[in-house]
């Protein structure tokens, strides 16, 4: 019987450290920036929460402060007013760009990041190398960033994002500059690791479609300043593809819901 | 549940098989290696041989004596024999012990202050804009303040070198510190590195280019310091390239004089050489050449 269960899909993670998952809860986040006259309001009492293990994307024309939220959950940067937890966890962020080392090889860049868990040299190589069989990127180990694609390169970055270790993985619009053919592939690459390792995942993305082929739930946000306006569970059973049908009519609502608010905003 | 498999097996191959278009052939490198090295060469030695061509016709065309301006032929042979004398080595070893000692306190102290400056902002203040002030100053300026300060001995030509070198080398530490790109700020922060391992693993080896720049120009300013310093500190019993060419004025010895021009020029061009390389070499493995240029 328990071997039956290891077949399950998402909702039934394969591998999952019992007792620690974690989650990311948002209540009234407001974030300014600047002073006075010039302050700029970016989120307005913003609150959201991402279930442990649940996958999250979070839409929005320009102007939402959907960055400005993963740097805060990401405590690069502190709300002006409200609370961010993560369960005391340091979540993993990846960018749009790759933001490797450029000096490092992809191996080094991997075991750079595996300084913070403490591990022995000798250790840290071994799981940087399984982490770069994770991406398929194993026989490029010895390979600096600039001898790499810029899909190869992005993933790397997920390799050394989940040699953090974290269980909440923040996502900056992190396909954004890669051709359709490539971010099709990391979309199946994402799900297969998202799932096998029971992830939390925060996804920034302004393509609707990517959004709905990732997400259990698509979160919408609001322009200037960034508030949740609407929000759509996914229904649709995994493995899925962007170009299915059911992918494109749920994004055609949502695209809808997105002009709506631009409308707003225009009149 | 196999279905599963195949599809997770076909994407797989799928991403090998975009790397593998993605990434671009690497060259053939065998017997060309030999031609990129002609390729590189023979414009030097064309340029080489238009000058001696030049001088040769100038000497030959009888405008200056041959006292005053002897034929490349002259000038090689007497260049020939004097590397044949133990004192030009002497004076060589002389020159490049003062050479390495002043560059390597430059290092040091550029280094050093490089380090607190680009760390500690009242001190970028302070003493940022000295540092390029300084850099303007024409090391020959400092030799009064140094000779009548340390006397006519080695630590004023020191001095000078020091002053003439540690700017630049303390100012390419901090352009590099400076221009660290944010992105890579943002990821170190994000992985977690601490205060220490952001600049040991961040921030130093992502100045290095600009810093290496800094040493090769603070060489070249380190190389003039030393030939100025050398011929207007001359100490007694002690021969260095800057004592030669200053007897040979002296004396009036034309040919002996261009030899140990020669002799500079070929010193201070090697050292750019090492340099170079250093930079070249740092900059293609982070791939920041352009390799139709290289």
């Amino acid at each position: 019987m328990s071997v039956a269960h290891l077949n399950g899909s998402r909702s039934q993670p394969v591998i999952t450290t019992a007792g620690t998952e974690a989650g990311i809860r948002i209540s009234e986040v407001s974030k300014v920036f600047g002073r006075g006259a010039s302050a700029l309001p970016a989120l307005d009492r913003l609150s959201l929460e991402v279930a442990p293990g649940e996958f999250v994307c979070l839409i929005g024309a320009s102007g939402c402060g959907k960055s400005t939220l993963l740097n805060l959950v990401a405590r690069l940067d502190a709300p002006t007013s409200g609370e961010i937890s993560t369960g005391g966890q340091r979540p993993a962020l990846m960018f749009q760009e790759p933001a490797l080392f450029p000096w490092l090889t992809a191996a080094r860049n991997v075991e750079l990041a595996l300084r913070a868990s403490g591990a022995p040299k000798a250790e840290r190589r071994r799981r940087a190398g399984g982490l770069l069989d994770v991406v398929h990127l194993g026989s490029f180990a010895g390979k600096r960033p600039h001898e790499l694609s810029g899909g190869m390169r992005q993933r790397v970055a997920l390799a050394r994002a989940l040699a953090q270790d974290a269980e909440l993985l923040l996502m900056d619009e992190p396909f954004g500059a890669l051709d359709a053919m490539t971010r099709d592939l990391l979309h199946d690459e994402l799900d297969k690791i998202s799932a096998e390792r029971g992830l939390t995942v925060l996804f920034v993305t302004h393509n609707v479609r990517e959004a709905v082929r990732l997400g259990d739930r698509v979160v919408v946000l609001s322009s200037r300043p960034g508030r949740v306006i609407d929000e759509f569970a996914v229904p649709i059973r995994r493995p899925r593809r962007i170009d299915s049908p059911e992918v494109a009519g749920l994004a055609a609502t949502i695209t809808d819901r997105l002009r709506e608010e631009m409308v707003r905003h225009g009149s | 549940m196999a279905a599963n498999t195949t599809a997770a097996g076909s994407e797989a191959a799928a991403l090998a098989g975009l790397d593998r278009l993605e990434i671009p052939q690497a060259r053939d490198s065998v017997g060309s290696r030999a031609r990129r090295i002609w390729a590189a060469l023979w414009p030097k030695l064309l340029a080489v041989a238009i000058v001696l061509a030049v001088w040769e016709l100038v000497y030959l065309s009888g405008w200056k004596s041959a006292a005053v301006l002897p034929g490349p032929a002259a000038v090689f042979s007497d260049l020939w024999a004097q590397l044949h004398t133990a004192l030009l080595w002497q004076a060589i070893a002389t020159t490049l012990r003062r050479a390495v000692i002043g560059f390597g306190l430059a290092i040091i102290i550029g280094v050093v202050v490089g380090a607190l400056v680009s760390r500690i902002k009242p001190l970028r203040a302070a003493v940022g804009s000295m540092i390029t002030a300084l850099q303007t100053m024409p090391s020959i300026a400092w030799f009064p303040f140094a000779i009548i300060f340390f006397g006519v001995n080695t630590a004023a030509i020191l001095f000078v070198i020091v002053l003439g070198a540690a700017p630049s080398i303390a100012n390419g530490l901090i352009t590099g510190v400076d221009y660290t790109p944010p992105l890579l700020l943002r990821a170190g922060r994000t992985m977690g590195l601490g205060r220490i391992a952001m600049y040991r693993h961040l921030i130093l080896p992502a100045s290095l280019p600009s810093f290496v720049a800094g040493l090769k120009q603070g060489w070249a300013f380190a190389w003039r310091s030393l030939m100025a310093g050398e011929l207007l500190v001359i100490i007694m019993g002690q021969p260095s390239i800057g004592v030669l060419l200053s007897t040979y004025q002296d004396q009036s010895a034309m040919a002996s004089t261009i030899s140990i021009m020669i002799v500079i020029l070929v010193l201070g061009l090697v050292v750019d050489t090492i340099f170079t390389r250093i930079d070249t070499t740092i900059r293609g493995r982070r791939g920041m050449l352009d390799p139709a240029v290289t």
